[in-house]
């Protein structure tokens, strides 16, 4: 709501700045977007007044003007508009001047002939194309009333008025007209607006003798409300009107179309006009629209109407969409003579769905979805009605018709002091929540500080004591409550088991040198569902903004590759980065709603250490990223064993180098390289990702820590080079070795894989430090023998292994 | 030459040999050339039986204070010996400190996660619990249980992505709020609660707008909750995050959950309240919203609105690590480039 500093003042007397007033009534209820002054920026725009227009001698399009500027000698300007003419007041920037856009105006030389300056168009001068009056909207602006030649422009066009612009939220609609503005301002400062009382001259003739109407359904059109002005002129709007609407945003069109814009800025009341010739049968249904029937609205549109949309329909068709906008079939029009004026409220849902359903969200539709002062709807038709006959030269019919009516009453709330105080943590005293209710224009009754409130229509927010609770602190100034904090019963505060887990989960995937990441949880269908680790339905979103952002992910390594296809974009190569969060996993098409697993997954690509003066570069390889996930895996203290088993299922990892990660029995996620064609389609290098489940992780049985005394006696090691096939697995090895090595053997430690030269080309060399410890005595050399005896044997019957 | 002669030859002569020698071989040689078994000095205290035992004990004590001096001598002159070579090597192992370190590498954690991290460790303080809800809410929890009915002009302002006809990625994290009002057990003690998470709007991404983004949302309910304690609590949040030289300003606003509702600004960063485009010269920048919350949104829950009462908040973290570290486009927080994940490096200050 663009609020006109100058208008406000007809209401009330405001000894405070524009920017001050702005600083109030954001402190006190609504917000205060900007304030700004049309003219600010602008200088030496003067009105000028054309005495004599010649072709430009060599330019068609080009008009040489002598233009009167107020000065002792007529000043020679070329002007390009084609609506320029002999004896018209003007809009002239002047040699020196500042237009909008911050374009300053020099003297030069058009075509060879001299211009002092320019000829300007309002949209020239800073107004939106969206306010100027059609006439204008493709020339320059000619003035017309009397204005002063060679004085600035900016008082005659309205652009010297301070306009407040208000963020009106979906509560506050009462201030959605100027009335509801000027009584919030009066409770700031506690002032009573003054409003003219509006009187209504009628003639003779009898409004129902000349037009019936009715409302269907009470529901559609609780009040519906008709007037009738005969004999009227169309023309255009005076001056003050038409500054009253550009200000406000809204292009000015003829005396009667201005006038209910007019009202509807004034009362918040929507207001209609129809054209009285053009409604068949001379009568008015408010109804619901039949199937099939059709309307073309003012602004072109063709609509399809639908059942629930309410209409206006005369005895043959819809002539508007109710509450929304009107037909063109009826619309005023230069030969208009008689109109009839429409006041009314319509239910709000079925208007908010109507202007959604049809894409057309008017000045309109915005009051009527949040609701208008029932009280002003037939002061707000009065009031037009008596305008429109003034400003066109007609008389209004006798009487108002109404088919359907409301009486508006005030709703009474009971509320004590105790109450306030209580909600606030305040000390006021009855006096002064008292006098908050009277500058709020609010009948009150004090009986021991239990008030009896009565909330008048014009106000038809305010329902509960909330409500109330609400003006009574804001007028008290939200700043001047004190500041606690909220003394009650302790409540233990901590993260639960997961999320712990989690939080301690990215603090060691930190340790290990990955960035955490966080990436987009909606992506493309391909995404969402690459890198799965369970089987998952996916689950789609239903007006996806962009083709990038319509299925919820159902794992994280997309979303990594994604960044690192970013980073590497832009040169950065060597990238290791983790993320934390949900992915979204139905069971079933048809379920309502995903489950949300957390996961965890990490990609790293580029060199693990690069050149440097004592270091040797080094690309990250499966066994990097497998150190991230055992080194993470350490610290969750699993109490079964962990393996890796060689896997070729998922689709979009490199079949020889991906391993499902247990834990047990229990698969907790896969960790390997991309496959290379997957890595190409993301245009991204050789990549290593894991991803694991950490719901899993978080159920699986963990190990209690129990200290036991740090060992007295040496440990014994013994290191091991065996030759053995090259399918066997080091995880083949390591299990021989530790279900042989028995009590004593702590640790088994791979120090060596060789193939190559002394080595059979079907062989590969396998060393391992075994590590021995008695925790009660020194180990003898006859029991380490013995260990070793054993597990030399078993890896030679069960793998076939030579002790090198 | 009698003995005392002697060895006070044998102290002139030996001494300056001693302070010249800066060898250790060198000296234990003239260790024992004097003080061994067969040193001079050990030579002349032998001669001592042939003397008058009247003059014996004159020349003990002269070859005791010789053999003292000799011994000290040696003794400092092999610490200096050693200090030299010790020197020396010291000299020989010199780097070039300025070379650069052997890398390290810690991780980055995502500068969202920094602020959530900090918030939730503030309110775990105060005796909050955190809760966590579900990205894919029901329109019940989402808006109906917020006072949010449908058709109501509120949810224009929180434009939704559906997944089903009342299936919804949740547009606040206010959906956590109902769902803990519902479950509490107000017979056991008062409910204190933030929930941070990520949350979804149907909006088309620039650079201060995202589809995707972060929020906390915290309520406290319970039978003496006062709106002064909301301000309290607040300006304690506010302060821990962005300075304690912030001005706060309260604000009425609107939010269909609270009633009263507070918009809560903080003085402009840049200008310090002057006015500049960041604030869009309003001296004051938007970064939370607040209220007492609204009676039907207890009713929905079920709680007593007679005795039970309490207040709610929700912040953008995104607003606010953008708001703290001057980051002018959200998108910067879902790209991951590194270079711009690695400014966070060391966490919050």
């Amino acid at each position: 709501m663009e609020v006109s500093y100058h208008w406000l003042q007809e209401y009330l007397q405001l000894n405070v700045t524009p920017q001050q007033l702005a600083d109030k009534i954001s402190r006190t209820g609504i917000e205060v977007d900007s304030t700004h002054v049309a003219a600010d920026g602008l200088k030496k725009i003067v009105v000028g007044h054309i005495l004599d227009v010649k072709q430009h001698p060599n330019a068609d399009h080009l008009h040489v003007c002598q233009v009167d500027i107020g000065a002792d000698e007529p000043t020679q300007i070329v002007c390009g508009a084609p609506n320029v003419a002999k004896d018209q007041y003007v809009i002239v920037a002047l040699p020196g001047a500042r237009i909008a856009d911050n374009i300053k105006i020099k003297k030069g030389k058009m075509r060879g002939e001299a211009s002092n300056g320019m000829i300007c168009g309002l949209q020239e001068i800073g107004f939106s194309d969206a306010v100027v009056p059609k006439e204008f909207a493709d020339g320059i602006y000619v003035f017309n009333e009397p204005v002063q030649v060679g004085s600035p422009v900016f008082p005659y066009l309205g652009m010297d008025d301070p306009i407040l612009s208000l963020e009106i939220t979906p509560n506050r609609a009462d201030a959605l007209g100027m009335h509801g503005v000027a009584w919030e301002v009066g409770a700031i400062y506690d002032q009573k607006p003054h409003f003219e009382k509006v009187t209504v001259t009628e003639n003779n003739v009898a409004t129902s003798d000349l037009l019936s109407a009715d409302v269907a359904n009470r529901k559609l059109a609780p009040s519906y409300q008709l007037r009738m002005v005969q004999n009227i002129t169309i023309k255009p709007s005076p001056m003050w009107l038409q500054i009253r609407l550009w200000n406000a945003g809204i292009r000015p069109i003829n005396n009667v179309v201005d006038v209910t814009n007019y009202m509807m800025l004034t009362y918040g009341q929507p207001l209609h006009a129809y054209d009285y010739d053009k409604i068949n049968g001379h009568q008015l249904h408010v109804r619901h629209a039949n199937d099939g029937e059709q309307l073309l609205t003012l602004d072109g549109k063709e609509h399809q109407l639908q059942n629930d949309d309410i209409v206006i329909a005369d005895a043959t068709k819809p002539v508007a969409l109710a509450g929304v906008m009107g037909g063109a079939a009826t619309e005023v029009s230069a030969t208009t003579t008689t109109i009839v004026l429409e006041a009314a409220s319509f239910d709000a849902v079925s208007v908010r769905k109507s202007a959604q359903h049809h894409n057309s969200r008017t000045a309109a539709s915005s009051r009527f979805e949040k609701g208008t002062n029932l009280a002003d709807i037939n002061t707000a038709l009065d009031a037009a009605a008596s305008l429109i006959a003034q400003l066109a030269d007609g008389n209004v019919t006798n009487g108002t018709i109404s088919a359907s009516s409301v009486t508006p009453l005030p709703v009474v709330i009971d509320i004590s002091l105790d109450r306030i105080n209580h909600v606030l943590g305040t000390q006021l005293s009855g006096d002064e929540v008292q006098h908050i209710f009277e500058r709020l224009g609010f009948e009150v009754t004090n009986s021991d500080d239990l008030f009896s409130v009565s909330v008048p229509p014009r106000r038809w927010d305010i329902a509960i004591e909330a409500d109330l609770i609400e003006e009574v602190v804001r007028l008290y100034g939200y700043d001047n409550l004190p500041a606690t904090l909220p003394v009650m019963a302790m409540t233990p505060g901590a993260l639960n088991s997961q999320q712990k887990l989690l939080r301690d989960t990215r603090h060691y995937l930190e340790s290990a040198g990955l960035d955490q990441a966080i990436s987009y949880a909606l992506t493309t269908e391909e995404k969402a569902t690459q890198f799965m680790q369970a089987p998952s339905f996916a689950t789609k979103v239903a007006w996806p903004m962009t083709n990038e952002h319509v299925y919820l992910r159902e794992n994280l390594i997309s979303g990594l590759l994604n960044d690192i296809a970013y980073n590497v974009a832009r040169k950065q190569n060597d990238v290791a980065l983790y993320e934390q969060g949900r992915v979204f996993l139905k069971d079933n098409e048809n379920d309502k709603r995903p489950t949300e697993v957390e996961y965890v997954a990490g990609a790293m690509t580029g060199l693990m250490t690069t050149n440097g003066w004592n270091t040797n570069k080094r690309a990250v390889d499966f066994y990097d990223i497998k150190g991230v996930v055992a080194f993470l895996l350490s610290n969750y203290h699993l109490q079964d064993a962990i393996t890796y088993q060689a896997t070729d299922q998922h689709l979009q990892m490199h079949p020889g180098r991906t391993a499902d990660i247990y834990v047990g029995n229990e698969m907790i996620g896969f960790v390997g390289q991309v496959h290379p064609q997957i890595a190409k389609q993301y245009a991204i290098p050789t990549t290593y990702v894991f991803q694991l489940d950490m719901n899993k992780v978080l159920a699986l049985p963990k190990q209690n820590i129990k200290a036991h005394p740090t060992a007295k006696f040496p440990a014994v090691t013994r290191d091991i080079a065996l030759l053995v096939t090259r399918d066997v697995t080091n995880e083949q090895i390591t299990d021989v070795i530790n279900n042989n090595g028995g009590a004593y053997l702590q640790d088994v430690s791979l120090f060596d894989v060789y193939t190559g030269t002394n080595i059979a080309d079907d062989k590969k060399s396998m060393a391992y430090t075994l590590t021995f410890l008695n925790r009660q005595q020194t180990l003898t050399e006859e029991q380490v023998n013995a260990a070793m005896n054993k597990i030399i044997k078993h890896l030679q019957e069960q793998l076939k292994a030579q002790v090198r | 030459m009698d003995l005392q002669t002697q060895l006070r030859q044998v102290s002139q002569t030996t001494l300056p040999q001693i302070q010249q020698t800066n060898d250790l071989k060198q000296l234990n040689q003239i260790r024992v050339s004097v003080l061994g078994k067969k040193g001079s000095i050990t030579a002349i205290l032998r001669g001592m039986r042939d003397l008058d035992p009247q003059e014996r004990p004159q020349v003990g004590s002269l070859a005791n204070k010789v053999r003292d001096e000799i011994t000290a001598a040696i003794e400092h002159q092999r610490m200096v010996i050693e200090q030299q070579a010790m020197n020396a090597a010291l000299a020989a192992e010199k780097i070039d400190v300025t070379l650069p370190a052997r890398p390290l590498k810690r991780g980055v954690p995502h500068v969202i996660n920094q602020i959530l991290d900090d918030l939730e460790d503030l309110f775990i303080g105060m005796g909050y619990q955190v809760v966590d809800g579900y990205e894919v809410e029901d329109e019940r929890h989402n808006f109906e249980m917020l006072n949010i009915p449908k058709n109501h002009p509120a949810r224009d302002m929180q434009d939704t992505f559906y997944v089903k006809d009342d299936i919804l990625l949740r547009t606040h994290m206010s959906p956590d709020e109902a769902r803990e009002l519902e479950a509490h057990d107000f017979s056991k003690g008062p409910l204190k609660m933030i929930s941070p998470g990520r949350v979804y709007r149907r909006d088309t991404d620039d650079a201060t707008h995202s589809h995707q983004f972060f929020q906390m949302e915290g309520q406290v309910i319970d039978k003496n909750i006062t709106m002064a304690d909301l301000k309290g609590t607040l300006e304690y949040a506010i302060h821990h995050i962005f300075g304690t030289d912030r001005q706060i300003r309260f604000r009425p606003s609107y939010f269909p959950f609270t009633e009263p509702s507070v918009e809560v600004d903080i003085s402009c960063f840049n200008c310090d309240g002057k006015g500049c485009p960041v604030c869009k010269y309003s001296g004051w920048i938007e970064v939370l919203g607040a209220g007492m919350t609204h009676p039907n949104v207890l009713q929905a829950a079920g709680v007593d609105t007679d005795v039970y009462g309490g207040f709610a908040f929700g912040l953008g973290i995104d607003r606010f690590a953008m708001l703290k570290y001057g980051i002018t486009d959200i998108r910067d927080f879902y790209l991951n480039d590194v270079r711009f994940l690695h400014q966070f490096k060391g966490g919050i200050i």
